[in-house]
């Protein structure tokens, strides 16, 4: 007989399978590399001599072999512009294009692809409503509501777009443990208010916002809400309806896609309001000397040849995620984050940054080791070849707010293992030493 | 990167502090590290000769002890020496090689130093700062 307790441990392990880490790995080429010799010319060298370890993946995550083959089956076989060819090769190029953005939509729960623009990044596709929907609609009085933990991505975007139309910029703040104050957020959005633009999972923190929370307190004011999901897409499951986003971007690099993409989600009704940002071709339907009629969406926002190789591997990328499973990415990252965080709370000369270990967070770990500047000890730990990152991390502002100039943050992703954790903290001890 | 050398200077800053009656004092800021420096330089009777340097600030070990060794290094050059020294001179004296995004820090003092004589000598106009960050 089953027990009601087997039967919850059956199902929630069924729920949250562990990865098969040494399988994974298999499948990203560049995790073999040794590094450490020549960097001039990129690409590994035979002096290269330690095995890499890869803790930069909130900056950028690596590439399975699909994803590389998917670019390359492109323009060995097929490449070509899309929409506007008549020959085979534009069209297979384009329906594999136009399915790449059905592929983003179903993916993020999204209406269909007329919701789905493809954009260079997510700075892109915040600049985008910046510059389209922003400088048509904001004036003297209105307000954006952003966070202090907003990425430089929209807190300077906003701040210059409000510069130009004369509207204030306003920051939820932060508690001491790195989330949002939302007292502080009732207290600020309002009938003045216009557009509230935060960040879904800061890369700095790793506090998961609630978006929808936040949505629901924007709407009351006929406020639209703008989420950054550029850490939380690749690392768990998103769906925009439930968040209640009017728009939501994401970036391509940071979820086993290729550089030079990005998603801008935004509701088909919006979309239909707003006037392009770019001109130029594909995004028109009709030109003559004197004006121009704009083509249907999500074409109307996509001017110019757009990144057609990055878009079809995006959606293999996308696949290949989905098939391995959010949730269980998202366990896998936070554990590793968790087991991280164990370790590192044994030295009391490390400062962890962030909602406390345990609590919802995301697989980034933003840390400072006293005495030793986090420049210094990501030089000291790439001796060891273990790559992390150190600096503001786009969030000068944020750390401002923590009392440091920099910070030193090692990030996980689903190929990442407990011993290369361990080798984190070992470089971080070799620092220790050598600083001592 | 770190040779014991650097952490000695890191350590144990030499010229460390504020020179009682300087010729000419600047300050200067590596906003990515969030280094800071100023330094203070003195100038003997000809108006040329570097007789006394001195830096204080805080940063990063790569931006202090760059700083500490170029200090040392200008005492007896004259302000055409200092205009002569490049990059090169101070990772030179660093005696490592220096990452391509840290060269920012090792050259700050250095930059720090150049663009306070050249404002001395009314060559330059008065700056707030010197910020290494281009």
């Amino acid at each position: 007989m089953f027990t009601l307790e087997a039967l919850f441990s059956v199902m929630s392990t069924q729920r949250t399978e562990a990865l098969d880490v040494e399988r994974l790995r298999e499948d990203f080429p560049i995790l073999d590399r040794e590094v450490g010799g020549d960097i001039e010319t990129p690409g590994a060298s035979p002096e290269d001599d330690t095995p890499l370890v890869y803790l930069d993946n909130g900056a950028t995550s690596q590439t399975p072999e699909r994803v590389i083959d998917a670019i390359s089956t492109y323009y060995r076989e097929y490449n070509s512009n899309v929409h506007r060819g008549v020959h085979h090769l534009s069209q297979e190029a384009s329906i594999a294009y136009e399915a790449a953005h059905e592929r983003l939509a179903d993916f993020i729960g999204a209406n269909g692809a007329e919701e789905i623009v493809f954009t260079k990044n997510t700075t892109e596709a915040m600049n985008l409503i910046a510059y389209s929907w922003g400088l048509e609609e904001l004036g003297p009085g209105d307000e954006v509501v952003l966070t202090e933990m907003e990425h430089h991505a929209s807190l300077v975007t906003w701040q210059q777009i409000a510069k130009k139309t004369g509207a204030d910029v306003r920051y939820i703040a932060i508690d001491d443990e790195g989330r949002l104050d939302m007292d502080h957020a009732r207290e600020l959005i309002g009938e003045d208010t216009e557009m509230v633009s935060v960040v879904h999972i800061s890369n700095v923190l790793g506090t998961i916002n609630p978006i929808a929370e936040l949505a629901d307190l924007a709407h009351a004011y006929d406020s639209y809400v703008f989420a950054d999901g550029a850490q939380a897409v690749p690392n768990r499951p998103v769906d925009v309806g439930e968040l209640g986003a009017d728009f939501y971007a994401f970036s391509g690099h940071k979820m086993c896609g290729p550089t030079g993409i990005g998603v801008l989600y935004g509701r088909e009704e919006l979309f239909e309001a707003i006037d392009p940002f770019l001109f130029g071709g594909e995004m028109i339907r009709k030109v003559d000397f004197e004006d121009a009629t704009w083509n249907e969406l999500p074409w109307k926002f996509e001017a110019g040849t757009p990144p057609i190789a990055e878009g079809i591997a995006l959606a293999e990328a996308t696949d290949y995620i989905d098939e391995i499973g959010m949730e269980a990415i998202q366990r896998h990252e936070t554990d590793l984050a968790d087991y991280a965080m164990t370790e590192l709370e044994e030295f009391d000369d490390i400062e962890i940054y962030g909602p406390p270990r345990g609590e919802d967070r995301s697989g980034v770990v933003s840390f400072n080791l006293e005495g030793v500047h986090a420049h210094d000890l990501a030089s000291i730990m790439n001796d060891d070849a273990v790559a992390i990152r150190a600096g503001d991390h786009c969030t000068q502002p944020l750390h401002e707010k923590l009392g440091t100039a920099a910070s030193a943050r090692a990030s996980f992703y689903l190929y990442n293992t407990k011993e290369e954790v361990d080798t984190l903290v070992e470089a971080i001890d070799s620092a220790r030493q050598l600083f001592a | 990167m770190y040779r014991q050398q650097i952490l000695d200077h890191y350590k144990n800053p030499r010229n460390y502090g504020e020179l009682d009656d300087p010729s000419f004092t600047h300050v200067g800021e590596n906003p990515m590290c969030g280094d800071a420096l100023r330094v203070d330089i003195k100038l003997a009777d000809d108006d040329e000769t570097i007789e006394g340097v001195s830096f204080k600030g805080d940063g990063c070990a790569i931006s202090q002890a760059a700083a500490s060794m170029f200090s040392g290094e200008l005492r007896g050059k004259t302000l055409e020496d200092l205009d002569a020294m490049d990059r090169d001179d101070v990772i030179d004296l660093l005696g490592v090689d220096i990452s391509p995004v840290r060269v920012k820090c090792a050259v700050l003092a250095e930059k720090i130093a150049q663009d306070g004589a050249s404002i001395y000598r009314g060559e330059k106009e008065e700056m707030e700062k010197t910020t290494t960050e281009e």
